[in-house]
């Protein structure tokens, strides 16, 4: 078909017509158009997006067991009928031609072997290597020397069960889910502002904002239906502005009216000059402030997140204290940001006075109902916590938050990064509800509720995601389980700590998945896992609106989900080998039970019968175990969070709904939380009560501007950031399979300013090398393409199994959320 | 129930089933060990032949056939609509964006396209012509309804 032009299809179509018109035979295929209903009629189930954190609903046709088609939901509050291109895509996430079907384990001549092939093994063999390395490091080293990895995109009841049986079942806190790559910053600012976590606002506010403030995002990327619902507003109702900031230049600029580019970090001081200008003009709501909120100096100088020997972390002050702070008055945070003048915060960040005033003034003027969103850009950050707060400080200075269109909001870049990492409490500080392990009284309710003796649930605080790398690295966790997601391609710094932690010959490595990814590749133990709507699951997105599927197809070969897996390992463990004789001694009748008897068969879990699931949906687990698992886990876990301001629906109503918003009381979701009138757990009289804090009053911060970990100097002088592209979700492991994806976007390229180009003798095409000082890749130049970065950054997405970008950055972290900066690091171009 | 079994589709497992015998199996890789990378492939060309293709399903939004290389789609001007407009089609030829693309959130069609769909890129994607790194094995519904049929109209 080369060289056959528009025009010639043109001339065909027109042949054709008049071979109809003359009264010619119409081509067999239409004669043949199948329409016994018998035959066509497809069956359509609700799921939830795969994808982003948005939380779209999508319908699903299957037919023979096959998904053939999907479109987005109409029904859905969310989406209204909208996917983006990934999410048309769906249909065929599942089917890559590489799909997992068998556990594949390192062997040489039939035996395990660290350095040996990857050979199909059954289940059963699987789970014995498994048993006994995992028995081993108990034995040894004890709870501490094992570790789990999972993620924002295990369903509800899978990061449930990975929790329970890591901090209850082998009594190790060591377990973080890939959230903490994405949202601990954000988790972090939340629980420091309003002590609860999760946005006070939801998706409503897109229909009724006069303004969006988009902060280090690049919604019509990441979040492109969410974008649909800013580009309506916008276009519809001619008043509202749209005002986006970033270190580069991207496809959200294009509905801009006031663009903004700065330099890296400098978001902090912008904030600071807002607040700064909102008291200097008289707009502060001096009534809400006085009755709401209360203001607090956050202690400076708080480091990195890096090896404690680095030199960084030797010279701050504050790194072990890095979350402290003390009150202070209203008048002195005045005076605490009145450094931040108009004139400073052009000279620092590089944004003209005028455009900087106009965003101001949107948060200034009582009349504007201003909508700040941020991701990546605000939690990415080595002080991913203090920019969080302080967005939420120029809302509260205001009092423009907790009522429709006035809000400030926290965006999540996976499907259940709330759903399952931050409301189950899969962190290795967390548990479900906003409990935290740290607290007596905490582990004490979750035994309780988990029908466990008391002292099961240790109470030190485990490995995040960067340390779990490190102490692979150092031998200290020595056996490890990745499960939905793809860290070796995602971690920071994969040369000097993830590839080492990962090979380390001490080490025993399982990772499961769908598809062999970069990180199974890296492991001793592959586990093929079903995925998507393979399994019945559950999501919880951004807004804090949880949804349910069903299993709607089987998945392939021997592939079984992550809950299927979790719970089918337990088996292999009886108390006697995991926990300590005290604790046994002292609660005889847990002796010789397996941790699938006292996590999962423990009278709760398990007292839904499998005839309560669906009759016309498969349920392989359930169907496994004989009982309705899902059911039993979710039931379990909701009584957490019923009447703690966290309270779920029953687990049935989720199937019938396009998802519900929590906290659910007396069969209502809710919209706007800590408002009288919108949030049942307001004080009747309070107007609005922010009561995860004590004496229900917010916190407003003054936290300064403090510089990044590493900047660009002689021998690295450009600013590296990472991210993603709108064809590709987060490592590309499930769209770089659908060709349509791929060939949209087949490559991470670097994308360059043209005069850096130039004054470096590249054209667009030239290979270079992205050069810091950990690792290097080899891409190509891009000038011309959707992200424009200013002179002195580079752009390279991290999507791309072949060129892992996360060799060159660098794993800083915030000091208080434990997160990386994957938005700032040094490096150098040169060509091939 | 019936169920397709993958091996009457006849789709080959290409590099999978290869890769498996070894150490690197991370398909899309092909073949590189982790710590190590060959050269990054040429840039590829964007497909710009103005042959429509095949929808997966009736559902899927079309791919565009054509480069649009340094089109304005912004704040002031949207340049696709120059030729995909209900009134631009007599003149253009291209095909009109679709009907569903005139309703708002409440399914109530407007006197003009909806703004909700004025980002063209978020489902519309141009094609490049590199080759897929993994072969994908979806079946299109209509070997799907071939299949049931074959099986005397049997349904789900």
């Amino acid at each position: 078909m080369t060289g056959l032009t528009r025009r010639d299809a043109i001339k065909a179509q027109a042949a054709a017509a008049a071979a109809l018109a003359a009264g010619l035979p119409v081509p067999a295929a239409a004669q043949n158009l199948v329409t016994d209903a018998n035959v066509t009629e497809l069956k359509w189930s609700k799921a939830a997006c795969r994808f982003c954190g948005t939380g779209c609903s999508i319908m699903v046709a299957t037919k023979a067991g096959r998904v053939v088609a999907t479109h987005g939901d109409t029904q859905a509050e969310v989406n209204r009928g909208l996917n983006c291109v990934k999410g048309y895509f769906l249909s065929k996430i599942m089917y890559g031609a590489d799909r997992l079907t068998t556990p594949l384990l390192r062997k040489t001549g039939g035996e395990y072997d660290k350095n040996g092939e990857f050979t199909p093994v059954s289940w059963d063999e699987a789970f014995d290597i498994m048993a006994e390395k995992w028995k081993k490091t108990l034995a040894e080293k004890g709870p501490e020397g094992i570790g789990m990895f999972g993620s924002g995109q295990w369903t509800v009841w899978e990061g449930y069960a990975a929790s329970k049986l890591m901090k209850a079942g082998f009594r190790s806190n060591n377990i973080d889910p890939n959230a903490r790559h994405c949202m601990a910053s954000a988790v972090g600012g939340f629980m420091r502002t309003f002590g609860i976590d999760e946005p006070m606002g939801c998706y409503d506010d897109f229909e009724n904002a006069d303004a969006f403030v988009l902060w280090g995002s690049n919604m019509a990327e990441m979040h492109p239906i969410l974008w649909t619902r800013i580009t309506d507003r916008r276009f519809s109702h001619p008043h509202v502005k749209v005002a986006v900031l970033s270190t580069f230049t991207h496809r959200s600029f294009d509905l801009a009216d006031i663009p903004a580019v700065f330099t890296p970090q400098t978001d902090m001081v912008i904030l600071n000059y807002i607040a700064n200008y909102i008291i200097q003009n008289d707009a502060v709501h001096k009534d809400f402030v006085g009755k709401h909120v209360n203001f607090r100096r956050g202690n400076t100088d708080i480091g990195y997140g890096l090896r404690p020997e680095h030199p960084l972390e030797q010279a701050a002050e504050n790194n072990d204290k890095a979350g402290g702070s003390e009150p202070m008055s209203f008048e002195e945070f005045a005076e605490f940001v009145s450094e931040y003048t108009l004139e400073k915060a052009e000279e620092m960040s590089g944004v003209p006075a005028e455009t900087l005033e106009k965003i101001a003034k949107l948060y200034a003027d009582p009349n504007t109902k201003v909508m700040s969103l941020w991701t990546m850009g605000a939690n990415q950050h080595t002080r991913g916590v203090w920019t969080n707060n302080l967005l939420y400080n120029i809302h509260l200075l205001t009092g423009k938050i907790s009522t429709p269109g006035n809000s400030p909001f926290s965006l999540t870049g996976q499907p259940s990064a709330c759903g399952t990492a931050r409301e189950v409490g899969t962190f290795s500080h967390r548990l479900p509800a906003d409990m935290v392990v740290k607290n007596p009284e905490h582990r004490a309710y979750a035994e309780k509720i988990w029908k466990l003796p008391e002292g099961t649930v240790p109470g030190w605080v485990g490995s995040h995601a960067v340390k779990q790398n490190r102490d692979l690295k150092d031998g200290k966790i020595n056996c490890y389980w990745v499960q939905v997601n793809n860290n070796m391609q995602a971690a920071p710094n994969m040369m000097e700590e993830g590839l080492p932690g990962y090979r380390n010959p001490d080490n025993f490595i399982v990772v499961s998945d769908a598809y062999p990814t970069v990180t199974a590749e890296a492991a001793d133990l592959i586990l093929p896992a079903a995925m998507w709507v393979e399994k019945e699951g559950a999501y919880g997105n951004a807004e804090r609106r949880t949804q349910f599927w069903y299993q709607l197809v089987n998945a392939p070969g021997e592939s079984k989900s992550d809950l299927w897996q979790l719970a089918e390992f337990s088996k292999r463990f009886t108390t006697d080998e995991v926990w300590p004789a005290e604790i046994l001694d002292a609660n005889p009748e847990y002796k010789g039970k397996t941790l699938f008897e006292v996590l999962f068969a423990n009278g709760k879990v398990d007292q839904y019968e499998l005839s309560e699931k669906a009759r016309e949906y498969g349920n392989h687990e359930s169907e496994d175990f004989g009982f309705y698992i899902q059911k039993g886990l979710f039931e379990e876990y909701a009584e957490f969070g019923r009447g703690k301001a966290h309270d779920l629906a029953p687990f049935d109503t989720y199937h019938e709904v396009r998802g519900l918003r929590w906290p659910v009381v007396d069969g209502k979701e809710t919209q706007w939380r800590f408002k009288e009138g919108s949030d049942p757990y307001v004080k009747p009289g309070s107007d609005y009560e922010f009561y995860g804090k004590p004496d229900g009053k917010a916190v407003i911060f003054a936290l300064p501007y403090e510089p990044p970990a590493e900047s660009p100097d002689d021998e690295y002088p450009m600013w590296l950031a990472t991210g993603r592209v709108l064809e590709h979700w987060h490592s590309g492991s499930m769209t770089q399979r659908v060709p349509e994806l791929y060939q949209a976007v087949p490559d991470a390229l670097c994308y360059m300013h043209p005069d850096d180009a130039k004054a470096q003798g590249f054209r667009r095409g030239t290979e270079v090398r992205v050069i810091s000082r950990r690792g290097e890749i080899r891409t190509r130049i891009e000038t011309r393409g959707r992200n424009k970065p200013p002179k002195g950054l580079v752009f390279v997405p991290w999507f791309d199994a072949r060129r892992l970008i996360n060799k060159v950055t660098l794993d800083a972290t915030d000091p208080i959320s434990k997160q990386t900066d994957f938005k700032k690091c040094a490096v150098r171009i040169e060509a091939v | 129930m019936k169920h397709l079994r993958l091996a009457i589709l006849a789709a080959p497992i290409l590099l999978a089933s290869a890769a498996f015998a070894q150490n690197q199996v991370a398909t899309l890789r092909n073949t590189a060990p982790l710590d190590q990378q060959g050269e990054a492939t040429q840039i590829p060309g964007i497909v710009n032949t103005d042959i429509r293709q095949v929808r997966n399903y009736p559902d899927q939004p079309p791919l565009i056939p054509h480069k649009t290389d340094n089109y304005q789609v912004d704040l002031n001007s949207n340049k696709c609509l120059t030729c995909h407009s209900r009134t631009a089609v007599e003149v253009s030829q291209a095909p009109m964006i679709s009907v569903t693309h005139f309703m708002n959130r409440e399914g109530q069609t407007l006197g003009a396209v909806s703004p909700r769909r004025y980002f063209c890129t978020q489902c519309h994607v141009v094609q490049t012509n590199a080759r897929p790194l993994v072969e994908n094995e979806f079946v299109d519904v209509d070997k799907v309804l071939d299949y049931v049929h074959s099986k005397q109209g049997g349904s789900d």
